[in-house]
């Protein structure tokens, strides 16, 4: 059920074909946007919705990508900094895939190891166990190091 | 099997090791080769030399009744000349029933374990972890102590980028033991090690290393620090004086080489086992390597 409160913001603009990202939480839409790669040369509109009332969370942010459609390493790479997020593709102004957020155990090729003495800067793939989603915590398969959200370039 | 890390070792490995190489003590003293291995190779890669660590695991390779190829200086290797580790592996495994590889680039080894289906032992991989030493300290306290648990052990020294300590940390975390760390300000234990263990082990820090059983010393490398007035201010030296204020029954290990930590007056001190460790630990890799190898079917 959607509550009357929230679905003003939900209506506000329909888009044709393209995603929308729901529950991302409160204050994190423009870095899950900086993450996918989304900056002013995006071609389609992009709509931030920003403290919008949520039943579940107190306040979320929404954002809406008109003309791209999310690969699943790119939701993975949003998935630590919005791990309940709830992705919707669509298409013909409807919902056709709703695609709830996971936290990977495994990063795999998707963020760097910050250590720059790691094996994987030089050669390989990086991979980052995640050892907890939130906070975040990640140790490197390779070095072995621990990083937090605030290690983490995107 | 690998080893690569002590970090996800499970006890029983750790046991297992220590009760072979108890088995092994007797043969590495008597410098006896046994037929254990005979047939197989050991591949010794150090892209950092360490002609101590190196030659501890030949000497293990040759007891055990096998042999060894390798290469102790980077600079006459591919490597050098920009050869990825992946193809270096890949030669290697062409004549090698094992690889023993210290790097200086941390996560090397953990690389090369997924590149081939030997087996392959960390010896070193920069500031990261160092398996066979930590197994090798803890044989030497089963031997000069009779026991591990029980024991308060402190780690003095560079606790941030030393890779036995990280490695010991991990290896001690297994057993009833106090661990007290005794460092510079700026070369504390990484916090996201202490993390990992605090749950099943004690450590606090310490100022001094009057209740420790067994103190492990380690250095404090010129290069760690930027001011020359902060090195000097950040060194110590387990002398005669300091070793009034040590337990009379407690033990002094040292992975070496030392610089200035002990002085050589220690040396005559019956608390001082760092050569007895070193011995240690050709029995202890007998273990590892047997273990390894034994379990591999190439
Ligand atoms: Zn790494």
């Amino acid at each position: 059920m959607i509550d009357p409160k929230e679905s003003a913001y939900l209506k506000a603009k329909k888009i044709e074909t393209g995603t929308v990202i729901d529950h991302v939480p409160k204050g994190m839409a423009l870095k899950v946007l900086r993450v996918l790669g989304i900056e002013d040369d995006f071609p389609g509109t992009v709509t931030v919705l920003m403290n919008v009332p949520s039943s579940h969370y107190g306040f979320k942010d929404i954002i809406k990508i008109e003309g791209r459609l999310l690969a699943k390493k790119e939701i993975a790479k949003m998935a630590l900094m919005a791990p309940a997020a709830t992705v919707n593709t669509i298409q013909n102004f409807t919902v056709v895939d709703k695609y709830v957020v996971q936290v990977p155990s495994v990063l795999e090729g998707v963020v760097m190891c910050p250590n720059p003495t790691c094996i994987t800067r030089s050669e390989g793939t990086p991979r980052l166990l995640v050892e907890n989603a939130s906070p975040v915590r990640l140790r490197c398969a390779y070095c072995e190091k621990v990083y937090g959200d605030k290690d983490i370039t995107y | 099997m690998d080893l690569i890390t002590t970090r996800t070792l499970s006890k029983a490995f750790i046991e297992d090791i220590l009760q072979k190489a108890q088995g092994y003590e007797k043969a590495a003293r008597a410098k006896k080769n046994l037929t254990v291995l005979k047939g197989k190779t050991l591949a010794t890669l150090f892209f950092e030399p360490s002609t101590r660590t190196q030659m501890s695991f030949q000497a293990a390779m040759l007891r055990l009744g096998g042999n060894f190829v390798g290469f102790s200086d980077p600079k006459s290797t591919s490597a050098s000349k920009g050869e990825t580790l992946a193809d270096t592996i890949r030669v290697v495994e062409g004549y090698a029933h094992a690889i023993v590889m210290r790097h200086a680039v941390e996560g090397a080894p953990a690389r090369a374990a997924e590149l081939t289906d030997l087996p392959v032992i960390n010896a070193g991989d920069g500031s990261n972890q160092h398996p066979s030493q930590a197994l090798l300290d803890l044989f030497t306290l089963q031997q000069e102590k009779g026991k591990i648990d029980g024991l308060t052990v402190l780690l003095a020294g560079d606790l941030k980028y030393g890779r036995t300590v990280h490695s010991l940390m991990y290896a001690l975390s297994h057993y009833d033991v106090d661990i007290q760390l005794f460092s510079p300000p700026s070369l504390k234990m990484p916090e996201s090690i202490v993390n990992d263990v605090k749950e099943r082990v004690s450590v606090k820090e310490v100022t001094d290393f009057g209740d420790a059983d067994v103190v492990y010393a380690t250095r404090v490398q010129r290069e760690r620090f930027a001011d020359a007035e902060e090195y000097q201010r950040s060194l110590y030296t387990i002398d005669e004086a300091m070793l009034s204020k040590i337990k009379s029954d407690a033990i002094i290990l040292h992975p070496l080489p030392r610089v200035k930590e002990i002085a050589p007056e220690v040396d005559l001190d019956s608390r001082a086992k760092y050569f007895q460790q070193s011995f240690y630990g050709v029995p202890t890799r007998m273990a590892i390597l047997e273990t390894l190898i034994g379990a591999s079917n190439d």
